[in-house]
């Protein structure tokens, strides 16, 4: 029996979590539906006391290895738990607009989180696999959430069928790899897998791990769900897929891969590099055709996973903390793309085609600029805050010896560059399509949106200074021999 | 002055903080436009006077960097400043042509006054901050941070078919330079550092210089632009704005010929030399072909802008003749076709403001109606023929000199191309301003004004100025250059 008094303050963020939401269930019960607002704000502030409680929580290994809290897994939390509060705010003014306001909406993203920071500290196979669960079950529900929307039920039910597959594909990986190690745990798994000659079994155990945790990233070829869900799912919602449980997943595959198959790295470097290859492609040349804001979000999202990927596939610790600043930097310019898309309407409808971002320069001046910056910044133009991702994701690939790849990817980036430069182009160069001018914007997500933007430039030279030790600190210690 | 470099790079910065400051506390785009015009100018002015200063503060016979600003950034990158012989006049170039290019815009520009000025001075910024950088990446980040604006010139303020244009501008260019960043990251990888002046001491193993070099000249030969990735040139040129096309010829095509000095020649020496057979054969093919190509055309704008592929080409060939003489006739070349060009798509700016048209077949006889600016155009028409006395001669003569000491052939081909300028030139001169007035548009249309006459003085000044004494800028460069060509006949052991 474990000593419960050093594993509980371990974990003391996820329980802070999982006790707060489940009070916040049966307060928002007791109120009915007119708490939604009360439970919304009390959600914020839950997932905020819980990235403190994160940040200055002890570090350690607890329940027989299966919970980790090294920085790593903080640095993960703590973002994961401020993109969830983002979410829940941006999708506090949305839900009441489209008068679906159900308190259960903040309490389901806190869930989520809870099984984000799961993953972010999973120190075995169960506890990977429970944290998955937990957090797409709560996602699945979500993107379905507007349940009158024919759009919204169809990427509920897609995301739901296809998540099922790939959780299927990633236990029968990790059930072959225990096979095959004889133990759960990464660092027993790494033990096996050490000597750097692996058994054709215990291979095959990680690529489908690799595929099962591929999907959960939409990463090509396992992206088909994404364009559909980024689609049809509330737009608040999507600013959550976007980002949050991108950002645990890639914590969760860097630690899966670099410690448990750190010996290993010739092996799934290949899967991975692949994985980059196609990624690039399919995100850079299936963008520029798509009509839709979010289907074109959700391509970029798809290329953008490929270099954070690359990253890992560096597999030495530079590698790894190249993904996280690309992640942080990557997943900051997406809440704001979110955050203005839905502070964006004409007449009471969302703006959705891209066509209908035509001549907003003249119509909102500085939400344009802001559309710009997040633009060039996804583009990865120097100075904005992307070109820094980049800079340091190719950065590690080069020093890893992995050129052609990264070249590939900075070619991919121009090929994206036309679809980047098709917002920008409508917005400045063409008249708007009619005279009706945008609504009001509302005043959160117009400020998240303009506060990303400005993040990405110029804060991000002051933010670099800050983020660059803080990543190395998270990466310190992984890195495959 | 101390951090005299951060101060002339960050002033026009500054002017566009004023702008867009005056602009949200102004009520609409109108009432802001002329506050817009005068700070640009006075912005360029001032930046202008920054530089002058500088110049005059520079030891051009000290052939290390000068005014070294140098402190650690972030990600192993530093903000690393210094100017040498060559790049001081090319900021020199730069800030000499941005208040032209605002007086220009004056009265052409009508709409979103307050963003052309901000682009202006942005983009003044970055191409002033390309030839101070000192370091890897802080070069990268100017130079690629020039497409933005550049782009958004093109893109609001152009012609019909801009989309087109600025798009095929932004997407060639880029795809030029990323392949530079990966060459970069793979240097600052291997030598540890990121510092220019210390990666030209390093020497790069002689596996590694082709394709490093192959990746540099990727990105320099769209900028420049040679033959055949020039094709973006003709196209941005046409649908660009005036003052757009004057920086464009003016400035960012410099950039392309500045980085192969600043990295080709002196951090790859073994490829120069390999490759020096292959820029010669392409500036020579650039030089014949796009003088024939020139001769064609029926666009004013476009004549010019293949006419400036073709003088690019001079310069390309002087940089990798690999002797002094060449390189310096490359940089003066550079100055004076920054000086020229300009100045011709300013004369069809002038006639292009009256009439709305660049078709050649549109105009005739202008001489009646228009003698100053016959004379005007008569100048720069044969300034940019390579008439001696004006700087195009020098440039011209000390670059073909450099080449016939390296390559006997390709001097005489491209000496055929001084001929084939002479053609297609003197023939636009003559349908544009001789013969009978055919269009009656044309009666009507009045000489140069008091504005334009202010435009163009400082750069008949300087064409002349440079061709009667072009000691005045081989002064500057000499011992840069120097630098250059003794570190590059060292290393390739001739």
């Amino acid at each position: 029996m474990p000593d419960l008094s050093l594993a509980l303050p371990l974990a003391a963020s996820e329980l802070t979590l999982t006790i707060g939401a489940l009070v916040l269930l049966v307060l928002g019960a007791f109120l009915g539906e007119k708490s939604a607002r009360l439970v919304s704000i009390l959600s914020v502030a839950l997932l905020v006391a819980g990235a403190a409680v994160a940040a200055t929580g002890p570090l350690g290994v607890a329940f027989d290895g299966a919970f980790v809290a090294d920085p790593l897994a903080v640095y993960g939390k703590v973002a994961i738990y401020l993109l969830s509060a983002v979410a829940v705010i941006l999708g506090g003014g949305w839900i009441q607009r489209n008068r679906i306001a159900k308190f259960e909406y903040p309490i389901l993203i806190v869930l989520a989180a809870v099984g984000m920071s799961m993953m972010a500290s999973s120190g075995d196979l169960i506890s990977m696999y429970v944290g998955i669960e937990l957090h797409s079950l709560a996602l699945y529900v979500l993107a379905a959430y507007h349940r009158d929307d024919l759009k919204a039920s169809e990427a509920g039910l897609k995301y739901f069928v296809l998540g099922a597959l790939s959780s299927g594909l990633l236990l029968y990986g990790a059930s072959l790899v225990y096979g095959f190690t004889g133990s759960m745990r990464f660092e027993d798994i790494a033990a096996v897998a050490a000597d750097g000659e692996a058994n054709v079994g215990l291979i095959f155990g990680l690529v489908f791990l690799i595929c099962g945790l591929a999907f959960k990233v939409s990463a090509a070829p396992f992206h088909m769900w994404t364009p559909d869900v980024y689609e049809g799912a509330p737009t608040p919602v999507v600013a959550l897929f976007a980002t949050a449980p991108k950002m645990a997943a890639m914590v969760l595959i860097g630690r899966v891969l670099s410690e448990g198959f750190g010996g290993i790295h010739d092996q799934w470097s290949q899967v991975l590099i692949l994985i980059c290859l196609i990624s690039f492609a399919v995100g850079a040349i299936g963008g520029i055709a798509q009509k839709d804001v979010q289907r074109l979000l959700a391509y970029s999202s798809i290329a953008n996973i490929g270099y954070a990927l690359l990253g890992i596939a560096a597999g030495t610790e530079q590698g790894l903390q190249a993904m996280l600043m690309f992640m942080t930097l990557y997943v900051i310019d997406q809440i704001g793309f979110f955050a203005i898309l839905l502070s964006l309407s004409k007449s009471g409808r969302p703006i959705r085609r891209i066509a209908d971002l035509a001549g907003l320069k003249t119509d909102r001046p500085l939400t344009a600029v802001a559309i710009t910056i997040l633009s060039l910044s996804v583009l990865g133009m120097p100075p904005f805050s992307g070109f820094w991702g980049k800079y340091y994701v190719f950065g590690a690939a080069a020093e890893a010896g992995y050129w052609q790849v990264a070249a590939v990817g900075l070619v991919a980036s121009v090929v994206a560059a036309f679809y980047y430069l098709r917002i920008i182009k409508l917005m400045w160069f063409d008249a708007p399509l009619d005279a009706v001018k945008t609504d009001k914007a509302p005043v959160e997500s117009q400020w998240i949106g303009w506060a990303s933007a400005a993040f990405a430039f110029p804060l991000v030279i002051v933010g670099l200074t800050w983020l660059e030790p803080l990543t190395k600190i998270a990466a310190s210690g992984f890195g495959a021999g | 002055m101390p951090h005299i470099l951060t101060i002339v790079t960050f002033l026009p910065l500054l002017g566009a903080a004023v702008i867009f400051g005056a602009r949200l506390l102004a009520k609409s785009d109108e009432a802001s436009a002329g506050t817009a015009r005068w700070v640009a100018m006075l912005t360029t002015l001032a930046t202008l006077a920054v530089s002058v200063l500088l110049v005059i503060q520079f030891d051009p016979a000290n052939p290390t960097y000068q005014f070294v600003e140098n402190f650690a950034w972030f990600a192993g990158a530093g903000y690393h400043m210094g100017v040498d012989g060559i790049s001081i006049l090319f900021v020199l170039l730069t800030a000499f042509l941005m208040p032209i290019c605002i007086l220009a815009s004056w009265k052409s520009i009508e709409t979103r006054v307050v963003e052309y000025m901000i682009a202006f001075l942005v983009l003044e910024t970055l191409v002033i901050g390309v030839f101070c950088a000192l370091d890897l990446f802080l070069f990268y980040i100017f130079f690629e941070g020039t497409l933005v604006p550049m782009f958004l010139i093109i893109g609001i303020w152009g012609g019909a078919n801009r989309i087109y244009a600025s798009y095929k501008f932004f997407l060639y260019t880029l795809l030029g330079s990323v392949l530079m960043l990966l060459a970069m990251l793979w240097m600052a990888n291997e030598a540890g550092t990121t510092s220019i002046p210390a990666l030209k001491e390093y020497a790069f193993s002689a596996q590694a210089q082709p394709l490093l070099w192959l990746a540099f000249f990727a990105s320099f030969a769209v900028k420049m632009p040679m033959w055949p990735v020039h094709t973006w040139l003709p196209d941005a040129h046409v649908q660009a704005p005036t003052a757009g096309s004057v920086i464009l010829a003016g400035i960012l095509l410099k950039l392309g010929g500045y980085g192969f000095i600043l990295f080709n020649v002196p951090m790859f020496p073994l490829a120069s030399q390999q490759f020096a057979p292959l820029v010669f054969a392409l500036s020579v093919i650039a030089i014949v072909y796009t003088s024939l190509v020139a001769f064609r055309q029926t666009d004013i704008k476009k004549l010019i802008a293949y006419s400036s592929v073709a003088h690019m080409g001079f310069v390309t060939m002087g940089i990798f003749s690999g002797n002094a003489l060449g390189i310096q006739g490359a940089v003066f070349q550079m100055l004076s076709h920054g000086l020229i060009s300009g100045a011709l798509f300013l004369c069809v700016g002038v006639v292009y403001d009256r009439m709305h048209t660049r078709e050649i077949a549109a105009y005739g006889g202008l001489t009646s109606r228009m003698p100053w600016y016959a004379a005007i155009f008569l100048m720069f028409t044969m300034a940019n023929v390579g008439l001696p006395g004006t700087s195009g001669f020098i440039g011209e003569i000390l670059t073909m000199t450099a080449v016939y000491e390296a390559s006997t052939w390709a001097a005489l081909v491209a000496a055929s191309g001084v001929i084939f300028s002479a053609v297609y030139a003197l023939t636009l001169y003559r349908n544009v301003m001789f013969g009978e007035i055919t269009n009656p548009a044309l009666l009507t249309i009045t000489d140069i004004d008091k504005r334009e006459l202010a435009i163009f003085v400082p750069l008949i000044v300087g064409t002349i100025w440079l061709g009667v004494q072009p000691g005045l800028v081989l002064d500057y460069t000499a011992a840069s250059v120097d630098a250059v060509v003794t570190t590059y006949r060292a290393a390739i052991g001739g």
